[in-house]
């Protein structure tokens, strides 16, 4: 549901201008990779304030789970163990909604009013409006909705929109005890991570740095990377993410003009058919075949 | 009912009936799917129920085209391979179009434009049903990727097709006492003798 202190400034399958005239203060999460011990604490808060309760599942050889998002995961844990340099590091992403601040999933959608962007900068499903088609899913860069097997819904995080409409912080950031999770102000957590990415480099770690990927024009959700230069160590975050090209061109111009193309080939049908006139048979034909049928 | 027991036969009783299942599904495919396609449409959703009941129907339709049609494509195909003959109709379209058809080159039971439409919208319905199954989320779950791209032809492959049929049947509103072909299944011979003169010839057994 749209929360009333909260603006939309963008709306899925909308063409005309969303409410831009109050100016509100764009949030960030920001996920500190290097301070997270991997309790899944958030995991636990995202379910409980969510209201969520995934099928219990097994274990599949690692500590992933639920091994993948589902419909009813909306944050997950992926650990990767990397060999670097011949140390052990175990790198633990909290994986969930980046909450892109151009959010492909948005551009695909074709039900107006199922994804909105806040102007804080937080996407949100509405699921009232969402029609189960799918093209959340192919435009995500970041593989993150899932279509629930339940209600044929696509679910995401919210990144608490409720909470944050409200003055609170996201239930994940509520619950994490060591710190690894901040919220604030994008600003403040841009400066924030700056601290962070000092004290990492001092440490060693000299390719420390703040995943905010300029190719989807920032993000809400924003990593501290120990290695930031290879985001892909971290089960696989995406080094450059765009929102695929495919979809812009499917998405984009070409759509209007296809429109274009179709209701001027009805317009000129209609010229064609004042201008030429009908295409009738001729009386000489007519004549001829009379002849030809008469009985003898 | 036969009125007039010269007119010819153009059109058996399946023949009729297969066409207007491809046809009232293409409409309804198109409809729902125009929905899909810009949110210009979206009152279309109207039509169907609501807007997830016009995402659920709408594959559906296409698999009925998909299925008509191929019946359609057994039946017709023999009769619209391409000749030099209809290449050349084709190359003289332009004077057809301005509304002087009588020195076109004589053409069968169908002219180079009808023949080229077919294949074209052969070509057209294959696209569009693989692509398809690649979108049709509640059964089938493609990569990403593929999905991206059976997205773009799908889409793309559908404004093609609106617009050929559009221009089927302006045509057939355009060239007067055609549709009856389709309607119950004659025509008169001089709407024969003048559009497809070759055929007349062949069914009337005259080498007029």
């Amino acid at each position: 549901m749209a929360w009333q202190s909260l603006d939309i400034r963008r709306r899925s399958a909308t063409t005309t201008p969303m409410p831009q005239v109050r100016e509100s203060t764009e949030v960030a999460k920001l996920i500190d990779i290097s301070q997270c011990i991997g309790c899944k604490a958030c995991q636990v808060a995202c379910m409980e304030w969510n209201d969520l309760r995934c099928e219990v599942g097994y274990c599949v050889g690692v500590y992933d789970n639920p091994p993948d998002l589902t419909a009813k995961a909306w944050t997950v844990m992926r650990f990767t163990e990397l060999e670097n340099d011949g140390r052990l590091e175990w790198l633990i992403r909290k994986d969930g909604c980046m909450h892109c601040q151009d959010p492909g999933c948005l551009k695909a959608c074709p039900a107006p009013g199922a994804i909105v962007q806040y102007a804080n900068g937080i996407v949100e499903f509405h699921q009232e409006h969402c029609i189960g088609c799918g093209y959340c899913l192919t435009g995500c860069p970041f593989n993150i909705p899932r279509l629930s097997d339940q209600d044929h819904k696509a679910y995401k995080c919210s990144l608490c929109s409720d909470r944050v409409a409200v003055g609170q912080v996201p239930a994940c950031i509520k619950t994490c005890p060591t710190g690894a999770l901040h919220f604030g102000s994008k600003e403040d957590m841009k400066e924030h991570a700056e601290q962070r990415i000092i004290d990492l480099k001092s440490r060693g770690f000299a390719n420390a740095g703040l995943y905010d990927p300029p190719g989807v024009e920032g993000t809400h959700v924003m990593y501290v990377l120990q290695h930031a230069d290879h985001p892909e160590w971290y089960a696989g975050l995406p080094q450059d993410p765009a929102i695929s090209p495919l979809v812009e061109v499917w998405k984009g111009w070409t759509k209007p003009l296809a429109i274009g193309v179709m209701a001027a080939g009805v317009l000129a049908s209609l010229i064609h058919y004042v201008m030429k006139g009908p295409n009738e048979i001729s009386k000489e034909t007519e004549k001829e075949v009379e002849n030809e049928t008469r009985p003898e | 009912m036969r009125r007039d027991p010269n007119d010819l036969d153009r059109y058996t009783a399946s023949e009729r009936v297969i066409h207007w299942i491809v046809g009232i599904s293409f409409i309804l495919a198109g409809l729902s799917g125009l929905v899909l396609f810009h949110p210009a449409f979206w009152p279309f959703t109207m039509l169907f129920g609501s807007s997830t009941w016009t995402r659920i129907l709408h594959p559906w339709f296409g698999v009925v085209m998909a299925v008509a049609f191929l019946l359609m494509v057994v039946q017709f195909w023999k009769l619209n391979t391409m000749g030099k003959v209809d290449w050349q109709w084709l190359g003289r379209i332009g004077e057809m179009v301005s509304g002087d058809d009588q020195n076109m080159p004589e053409q069968g039971k169908y002219n180079g434009g009808q023949k080229l439409l077919f294949w074209l919208l052969v070509l057209g319905t294959v696209l569009l049903f693989v692509s398809g199954i690649a979108l049709w989320r509640a059964w089938f779950h493609f990569p990403v990727e593929q999905v991206r791209w059976a997205a773009v032809v799908h889409a793309a492959t559908a404004a093609v097709m609106i617009g050929l049929i559009m221009l089927h049947v302006y045509a057939s509103i355009w060239v007067r006492s055609t549709i009856r072909a389709m309607w119950y299944g004659t025509v008169t011979r001089a709407w024969a003798r003048q559009h497809h003169r070759a055929w007349y010839r062949q069914v009337t057994g005259t080498n007029k």
